[in-house]
């Protein structure tokens, strides 16, 4: 039986007088592969900062490879939303990547055949050496995505946190970059928490899910979490699960809420979740 | 008198020391000043400068120190007024309308040389003593050294923020100290092309490097080169003119880089292929 390498026990979360997730428990193995649903301002990001050392937990305690949060962890590889870099920016996929490894390092280093080698390696890894050497702003958003992987990998990391990795990649981009993730977890037992409001593309990769509505979540296999009772249970109103050609999706109140791909009412059914 | 003779003076030696080094410090700070859209907050910090500088003149006749006193203090109130980008131009643009207010009536009350006045506004290397050169060294040492120790992770913290504050950068701290290396370094220039001509240093030579590369050493390497071309060049050819004022020539010669670095930008340069 292989210890957790994340542990949430009775963990709250606040955001100035919002409550957010309470007495949250979770465990989360080496090479798990776990998605964080939720509607818009559940808190699924502020978890992910609770994990990297960012924001405290208002109760309860966190255990990242058996100890407590701390900024800058070499345990965590981080891949945030993809948003657009300025086409200007004077930095090559290359540089972006490379910052993965010492960026954070003070003093002036000289160029090391070993540095490149483990970035260049990197970056073969995840299929983007062709387009590697362009200014990351002229990039699509798919092959900043595969870099930002990449950049995330270098430190080896245990645990892999991603931000909406998949936001606004056409649906090609989006099963590529799901699979280098899901390669990478099964190859090096790296644990994947994904945050996302949709889960389909990562619907057979996944573990299991963490559900989260207002203070309330729920947390298993795919199967058992997403269903119309559970949900209903969790938005406090009627809401159904609906299985549509292999894809899963959820509606309620005479729209769809997470998981569906075109979200676009979720400050909504973030109130629902909360009165 | 010819350009040989004036070389051969200390004086001249000691201003294009000064002027190498104000171009190092401006050609390390400039990549990053456009990075973190801080073109405002040069230009701000420039025109406080002149009103320590004026305030400088007015209490012992030192322009220098009053001006490193003036960029420092206005760095620190931009550093807790704002360190997000529109609340931090915000806050320059109102303290630098006070602050210029200020400057106009301190040297209403200054009765000594007029030309010292406009030294201020628009540079003279030539005017600095040895004890204010020696300072120019002591703060272009400073900057250097800090950029040095500070590049990666202000590269980080500059081109990819959300990364580099899981990673464990300080970047807000990281801002308020460039807010400060920013500081010194517009003392520095403001001696060379003055206070109004800062930004032909801490900007243009960025800008024109930027226009032939992306990739970050290459940049700050370009944009070095391209300070001392401006800086070095345009004190030659002062001297060499005898009577013309360095900054004119310090500003033309950036402005003209910038142009040819467009143009032969817009043939080498990648474009967006998709």
């Amino acid at each position: 039986m292989q210890q957790p390498i994340i542990k949430l026990h009775q963990a709250g979360l606040r955001l100035g007088d919002r409550k957010l997730w309470q007495d949250l428990d979770l465990e989360v193995k080496p090479g798990e592969f776990i998605a964080v649903l939720g509607p818009n301002g559940s808190g699924k990001t502020s978890l992910l900062k609770v994990l990297l050392g960012l924001n405290q937990l208002a109760h309860g305690t966190a255990l990242v490879a058996g100890a407590p949060p701390q900024r800058g962890s070499s345990v965590i590889g981080y891949v945030p939303q993809q948003k657009g870099f300025d086409p200007d920016l004077p930095i090559r996929g290359r540089d972006l990547v490379r910052l993965g490894l010492d960026g954070h390092k003070y003093g002036f280093s000289l160029s090391s055949q070993g540095a490149d080698d483990k970035v260049g390696a990197a970056i073969k890894e995840v299929g983007a050496t062709s387009y590697a050497d362009a200014p990351v702003g002229l990039l699509s958003g798919g092959e900043q995505q595969r870099l930002r992987i990449a950049q995330a990998l270098l430190g080896d990391p245990q645990i892999l946190l991603c931000d909406e990795p998949l936001l606004s990649l056409d649906l090609s981009h989006q099963q590529a970059v799901s699979a280098l993730i899901d390669q990478r977890r099964r190859q090096h037992n790296t644990a994947v928490v994904f945050v996302t409001h949709d889960i389909n593309p990562v619907l057979a990769m996944v573990d299991r899910v963490l559900y989260i509505v207002g203070s309330k979540w729920v947390v298993g296999k795919p199967d058992e979490v997403l269903t119309t009772e559970n949900l209903t249970k969790l938005y406090r109103t009627p809401v159904d699960v609906v299985k549509v050609r292999g894809r899963i999706v959820v509606v309620g109140g005479g729209e769809e809420l997470p998981t569906e791909p075109h979200a676009h009412h979720h400050e909504h059914s973030a109130k629902q979740g909360e009165a | 008198m010819g350009l040989t003779f004036y070389l051969s003076q200390p004086f001249a030696l000691h201003a294009l020391l000064a002027a190498i080094l104000v171009a190092v410090s401006c050609g390390l700070i400039a990549p990053f000043v456009i990075n973190r859209g801080m073109a405002f907050a040069v230009h701000g910090t420039s025109e406080l400068a002149f009103t320590g500088a004026a305030a400088g003149l007015l209490i012992n006749g030192n322009p220098v120190i009053g001006a490193l006193v003036g960029a420092l203090v206005v760095a620190g109130v931009i550093g807790l007024l704002g360190v997000r980008e529109r609340e931090r131009d915000s806050s320059i643009g109102v303290v630098l309308g006070f602050g210029l207010g200020l400057g106009v009536l301190l040297l209403s009350f200054y009765h000594g040389f007029a030309t010292e006045a406009t030294n201020i506004l628009f540079g003279n290397i030539f005017g600095v003593s040895s004890g204010q050169l020696l300072l120019l060294l002591g703060i272009g040492a400073v900057v250097i050294l800090s950029m040095m120790v500070l590049y990666r992770p202000l590269l980080f913290a500059s081109v990819d923020p959300e990364v580099a504050v899981a990673r464990g950068v300080p970047t807000r701290l990281l801002g308020i100290i460039f807010l400060f290396v920013l500081a010194l370094t517009v003392t520095e220039a403001a001696q060379i092309v003055g206070t109004l001509l800062v930004l032909s240093l801490a900007i243009t030579p960025a800008a024109a490097a930027l226009r032939l590369s992306a990739k970050p050493a290459t940049v700050t390497f370009l944009s070095i080169c391209f300070a001392l071309a401006a800086a070095v060049g345009g004190l030659v050819a002062s001297l060499a003119s005898n009577t013309i004022k360095p900054s004119v020539f310090v500003t033309s010669i950036s402005f003209a880089i910038y142009i040819a670095a467009r143009i032969v930008g817009s043939f080498t340069r990648p474009r967006r292929t998709h």
